[in-house]
């Protein structure tokens, strides 16, 4: 336990991501000039889960982290996701 | 030379104070054990004066027409009694008290993970406690919506919603944060040797309900932040006339709120499967089952949401879905009756104290689930929604399933956690009062809905009145039977005969260790060699 490291990320691949934080925040800006009807909620949706894969994976370390975490972490993205499409059953069929 | 002894025997939590006084040795610990018995004495507290209040609503009911109170203050006591005991009594109740008691004792540890973090947690626990009851007393006079603060009638009423929705909000907090605390101790704090599979039942309903804690709770923390946003800035959310969806709010607030019953009864389950094997001298039968249908209840239970909206206008798909899989929910509950069953089975069977609470728990549970899926299939569900049936049921699950199993767990655990026996015959003498007080109380609850009482008036139609004259004595001699355990474990605490370390014969790590435990629970953290629950 004691030996256990801890991954060094650089700063070159926060910024990185830092900067495809800020485009895909522009972008989930610019979606909402496109007339996407009910779709336009899953657009930012997906804007945003992908933001957040890149937090989670590299601003929390997730991706040097045990295998575990992950799949945790993915256990209960998939819930939300079960969730919401329940959700959807009632709202697209009303 | 017994002297010399006794002042070199280990303190236990009780003695060991820390160099503190007064209350301080309590608010400032962070101990598991105070703190657990910190929840115990404000979880009754509350739990007091939600009693009051219903007690207060069957006197209104014991005759039709106005008794003792008005359509409004019907109104505000069904509320604050519904948010008393569900926010402040049932959701914390078994997790908070004997989770944070037992749950490191029995998978071998001193403490739990986080114990500032634990502590953290009851102080949240209090704020969110004191803003909810201030509701009562500040601006436009009690919120009148119910426990479940339904959209729009919640931020268009003048009655003094901000404290409630709000004090209801810091409380997920103090869930999440015990969610979390708990998930992390079962991961990393087991003794050495005891796996996933030499769990007792107990830590993994506990682990299971966590994970609902941690999961569930935000979403209602941020649908009553939304309910805050309507009253407040008007925003529209919820409010069809700004194009906002009334159901959407519905699904919200159910999202968490119907996982929240798995918090109330996962531990229930939990403790009860602790009691029957200790008190029918055998191994718990089909362990594998009993912990994968936990499982499988914190799981499948996030998805039945909907079969509290049946009436609300979802599409005719949605409430086939939901329908569908509120029956899929009932078979891991059905497959603990059957364990607990079957584990009596054949067993050395002593009738004490906790088995009887036990015993009548699984028949109240079996009462509540049945009854759950006259209302979990759609065409009986018309009919009986909104009526004293959903009533009766609820209380069956909640409070017969919650509350049984805490009153077994607290008889079970108590000379662990006092050192301390209680008078045997008066606690039987109160559970069999408060058990006939309890059927009297709801069973008539299932009649009246059928002949179509609808729930929440404070009036009623004159051909309703024998059920509930029932119901309303019913309420009396239950609470005379609650009264006497109070008083029963109270003289004990104070002048009870000294309990031996396993008074009931049971194998868990608690009745290994002294009666009340030390500071750290453990000389040495002991190696765990061999199955939970073996019976020679």
């Amino acid at each position: 336990m004691a030996e256990e490291k801890h991954h060094i990320t650089s700063y070159k691949t926060y910024l990185l991501v830092l900067s495809l934080l800020i485009v895909f925040t522009l972008l989930s800006v610019a979606i909402t000039q496109i007339e996407l009807s009910r779709w336009a909620a899953a657009a930012a949706l997906l804007v945003a889960g992908i933001k957040s894969t890149f937090v989670l994976m590299i601003f929390m370390h997730l991706k040097y982290d045990q295998r575990m975490f992950r799949v945790m972490v993915g256990l209960i993205v998939a819930l939300v996701v079960v969730v919401i499409i329940i959700t959807m059953l009632d709202f697209l069929f009303r | 030379m017994s002297e010399n002894k006794q002042n070199s025997a280990p303190k236990s939590y009780l003695e060991e104070t820390g160099g503190r006084k007064g209350i301080f040795k309590w608010i400032l610990s962070t101990d598991h054990k105070r703190i657990g018995l910190l929840y115990l004495y404000s979880i009754m507290a509350w739990f007091f004066i939600g009693v009051t209040l219903g007690v207060l609503m069957k006197l209104e009911l014991i005759a039709p027409g106005k008794t003792i109170m008005g359509a409004q203050s019907y109104n505000a006591t069904f509320t604050v009694h519904g948010v008393i005991m569900i926010f402040l009594v049932v959701i914390p109740g078994l997790p908070a008290v004997f989770g944070n008691f037992m749950l490191p004792i029995q998978i071998g540890a001193k403490d739990v993970a986080f114990p500032k973090l634990n502590l953290l947690s009851w102080y949240i626990y209090i704020a969110g406690s004191i803003l909810v009851v201030s509701s009562l007393f500040a601006g436009g006079g009690p919120p009148d919506t119910g426990w479940t603060f339904y959209a729009p009638y919640s931020f268009k009423t003048g009655t003094n919603m901000l404290p409630a929705v709000l004090g209801a909000f810091v409380l997920g907090f103090s869930s999440i944060l015990t969610g979390l605390n708990f998930i992390v101790t079962t991961h990393r704090l087991r003794a050495p040797g005891m796996s996933w599979m030499k769990l007792p039942v107990f830590p993994w309903a506990i682990y299971g309900t966590a994970w609902i804690q941690l999961l569930a709770t935000p979403i209602v923390g941020i649908t009553l932040l939304m309910v805050l946003g309507e009253r407040i800035f008007n925003i529209g959310f919820f409010d069809p006339a700004k194009g906002g969806d009334p159901i959407l709010f519905q699904h919200l607030f159910w999202i968490y709120s119907h996982p929240a019953v798995y918090i109330m009864i996962l531990p229930a389950m939990g403790a009860i499967s602790e009691i029957i094997p200790t008190f029918s001298k055998k191994t718990i039968f089909g362990y594998r089952f009993i912990v994968f249908s936990t499982l499988a209840i914190a799981f499948v239970g996030y998805f039945v949401w909907g079969h509290h909206m049946f009436t609300s206008g979802m599409s005719g798909t949605a409430l086939f879905t939901f329908s569908i899989l509120t029956f899929i929910v009932a078979i891991p509950s059905a497959i603990k009756v059957f364990n607990w069953v079957a584990t009596m089975h054949q067993g050395s069977i002593s009738t004490d104290v906790p088995f009887l609470w036990a015993a009548s728990f699984i028949f109240v549970f079996l009462v509540g689930g049945l009854t759950g899926l006259v209302l979990g299939a759609l065409a009986t569900n018309v009919h009986l929604h909104d009526t004293a049936f959903v009533v009766g049921h609820f209380h069956f699950i909640v409070f017969g399933g919650t509350g049984f199993a805490f009153f077994g767990a607290l008889h079970y655990w108590f000379p662990k956690i006092y050192g301390k026996m209680y008078d045997r015959s008066w606690a039987k003498t109160g559970w069999a009062i408060f058990f006939v007080g309890y059927i009297a109380l709801y069973m008539p609850m299932f009649f009246l809905g059928v002949m179509g009482m609808p729930r929440r008036y404070f009036d009623y139609l004159p051909e309703y009145h024998g059920p509930n004259i029932i119901s309303s004595l019913g309420a009396l001699v239950m609470v005379t039977g609650f009264v006497i355990m109070v008083i029963n474990l109270f003289r004990a605490v104070k002048t009870g005969e000294k309990a031996p370390q396993n008074p009931w014969g049971g194998t868990n790590l608690e009745w290994q260790i002294s009666s009340p435990p030390t500071l750290e629970n453990f000389d040495e953290i002991p190696t765990i060699d061999k199955a939970t629950y073996k019976y020679d």
